[in-house]
């Protein structure tokens, strides 16, 4: 036998250990049998993928190696994107796993961070979601994927839902270089109502005792958005979304974006920007986006994932969101950021800490929560060769080099209140993640959104565009221009801010003709979670947590 | 409680006519500030009333900023503060001063 086969006679045996546990020689296995079956389809120091996306996990399956005998399953290399569940860091702790590769933590972010210390995970690198994917491909290819899907048919077709998100991204790489691939599925169905992962891509399937686990990650209560955020996003959308005329964009995660969506059906509408801004969009389905999109603003969003809720009403609304010929939402997370990345000519989103430079963060001293998608929207694509007006502008206003090969450049805008949680400043001299990483001994200081990317800092104080600065001098005065009243903020060289001003690098509420009386409530278009409900139709169901009435 | 007492002469007379005028509500994390144009000239007063204590250099950094944004000659302000961040104070100001513009409402 020639050596160019041993990958696949490697699949072939492990194949043939796993057979014996499927019921009546064919995919399905029993829930009961979930532990053994691993057991005999990996191997130790295989890299796994144990799916973890951003809202779906594979929770079933993350119990079922937990319990796996160490004697047999050991050292195994940890490669998805999400490390989100209890489970995740259990097979750590008990050695199952020692190596680990990954792009966003959320819960997990402070036991990551124990677990680093402890030196239970040798961590390779935290990455980016797209990079991560991209990495599945070259050097992190699983051997083993483990993944969910809400119904599975006997041929092992599997049927996602609307959270298809990493699916089909790890099912690629796994499947098509001789790896395993494991569902857990809600149930098995004679027929599924569509096939997002075709059958002859999934080796087992296990109909799990309980619905895998949704994490409601978009959905911000309009009750607890405050005049200040309200203020944030009237400086926005007047001094940026207007002025760029940005018809293509991502927004995050967070109450500032949350209030730029509630304030498009009213102070958008006011400000004549109905159809010339924020029509095409890379975004999950946030609720907070439904009145904007009942009053006719947007044209279409493509998602990472789903919002738990939101279901019926994606389902109703297929002239704007991606849907299949069952009629429920298809979402792809690895597309879904290339269009974020290529195709948007605007990143705009919260942070927790933002230095001199304009570099961005949110370790904290004790969390690394990691990275996932932000990144990859907030960044400039210099791979990108398509002109629009929004993009054009932008990099005309950070040039001074020959007009005729000017590239253009992604908008890419922090918004920040100056203060935190008790009181805790947003701008600080040195990002958190400086002394993390020096403890943590990482090779890469963790930086969200580096400073040479952002083009836009809008706090409550004001807009900087650093776009229109020339020098880092510049950079550091109009970032302490709009940082208030933190240390940062009151260390501003008064004289140059006044001139930065003068050169509208900085632009005050005053300057932009906002009325403060106008940063209220009032102004927003949804003022609770029951709004929100009302707007939809009744067709958005939110989770329980958020139903306070 | 602390209570702080600072006067400055801003660089003009507030605009417009109303007497007097109250923003914000008595609430956490927010601040409730009364407005009355009851001083000579260009005088303005902000007497501060806060359950925070070592903040008063914060305080006025925030109150001389706004005398010099806003020019809120004449008035005495009055706060009552229920732990309100920096923000959230300049706002409610910017927001009184403006309120004063307005007409009375009684």
């Amino acid at each position: 036998m020639s050596e160019w086969q041993s990958q696949r006679l490697a699949r072939q045996a492990r194949l043939e250990a796993g057979a014996i546990l499927a019921v009546g020689g064919g995919k399905l296995v029993a829930a009961g049998d979930a532990t053994a079956l691993l057991e005999a389809v990996l191997r130790p120091g295989d890299r796994v993928c144990l799916e973890g996306d951003n809202q779906k996990q594979a929770d079933f399956l993350a119990a079922a190696l937990v319990k796996a005998d160490r004697a047999r399953l050991h050292d195994l290399h940890i490669v998805q994107s999400g490390v989100t569940l209890p489970e995740h860091l259990d097979l750590f702790a008990k050695g199952i796993a020692t190596r680990l590769d990954f792009s966003y933590s959320g819960p997990q972010s402070g036991a990551i961070a124990r677990a680093l210390n402890s030196g239970k995970i040798q961590l390779g690198a935290i990455h980016t979601y797209l990079e991560l994917f991209a990495r599945y491909f070259i050097d992190l290819t699983p051997h083993a994927a483990l993944i969910a899907a809400v119904s599975a048919d006997r041929a092992g077709n599997l049927y996602t839902g609307p959270n298809t998100e990493d699916t089909p991204t790890i099912v690629e790489a796994t499947a098509f270089k001789n790896g395993i691939v494991v569902a857990q599925v809600n149930q098995v169905v004679d027929r599924v109502p569509r096939v997002d992962i075709p059958g002859d891509r999934v080796d087992f399937v296990i109909a799990a005792p309980k619905p895998f686990f949704v994490e409601p990650l978009f959905t911000r209560d309009p009750a607890q958005i405050t005049d200040t955020q309200i203020l944030i996003a009237m400086l926005a959308l007047k001094g940026i979304y207007a002025e760029y005329g940005v018809q293509r964009l991502n927004h995050g995660i967070g109450f500032g974006t949350a209030a730029i969506e509630l304030l498009l059906p009213t102070f958008g509408e006011a400000l004549g920007l109905k159809g010339k801004v924020a029509t095409h969009w890379a975004l999950n389905p946030h609720p907070t986006l439904i009145p904007a999109i009942e009053s006719g603003w947007v044209q279409q969003i493509h998602c990472f994932g789903s919002e738990v809720g939101m279901d019926e009403y994606l389902r109703a609304r297929p002239d704007i969101f991606f849907t299949g010929n069952d009629g429920s939402l298809r979402s792809n997370r690895a597309f879904c950021q290339t269009a974020g990345l290529y195709a948007c000519d605007m990143f705009i989103g919260s942070t927790l800490q933002i230095d001199l430079a304009g570099n961005s963060s949110t370790v904290t001293p004790t969390r690394i929560p990691g990275f996932g998608g932000a990144p990859n929207m907030g960044s400039d694509a210099h791979g990108r060769r398509h002109a629009s007006a929004a993009w054009l502008k932008a990099g005309r206003e950070a040039s001074d080099g020959p007009a005729a090969m000017t590239r253009g450049r992604k908008l890419v805008v922090q918004l920040l209140e100056t203060f935190g949680e008790g009181m805790t400043p947003t701008f600080v001299e040195e990002l958190a993640s400086v002394e993390f990483a020096k403890k943590m001994r990482l090779e890469v200081v963790p930086v969200m959104i580096y400073g040479d990317d952002v083009t836009h800092v809008v706090t409550e104080e004001g807009i900087a565009n650093l776009l229109l600065c020339r020098t880092p001098a510049e950079r550091e005065q109009a970032i302490r221009g709009v940082a208030g009243f933190t240390a940062v903020g009151r260390a501003r060289d008064r004289a140059q801010v006044a001139k930065l001003r003068a050169r509208g690098i900085i632009r005050r509420p005053e300057d932009l003709g906002i009325n403060p009386l106008d940063a209220n409530r009032q102004l927003l278009a949804a003022r609770s979670v029951k709004d929100l409900v009302q707007w939809s139709g009744g067709l958005y169901a939110p989770p329980g947590k958020f139903r306070n009435w | 409680m602390e209570t702080l007492f600072i006067q400055r002469d801003a660089a003009q007379r507030a605009p417009g006519k109303s007497p007097h005028a109250l923003v914000g509500v008595v609430a956490s994390g927010n601040l409730e500030v009364l407005l009355e144009r009851v001083l000579d000239g260009v005088r303005c007063e902000v007497h501060v009333k806060t359950p925070a204590a070592g903040f008063g250099e914060v305080w006025r950094a925030v109150i001389e900023d706004f005398i010099e944004r806003h020019a809120p000659g004449g008035l005495r302000i009055s706060i009552n503060d229920c732990g309100a961040r920096p923000d959230t104070v300049s706002l409610r100001l910017a927001q009184g001063v403006r309120l004063m513009t307005m007409e009375a409402s009684e």
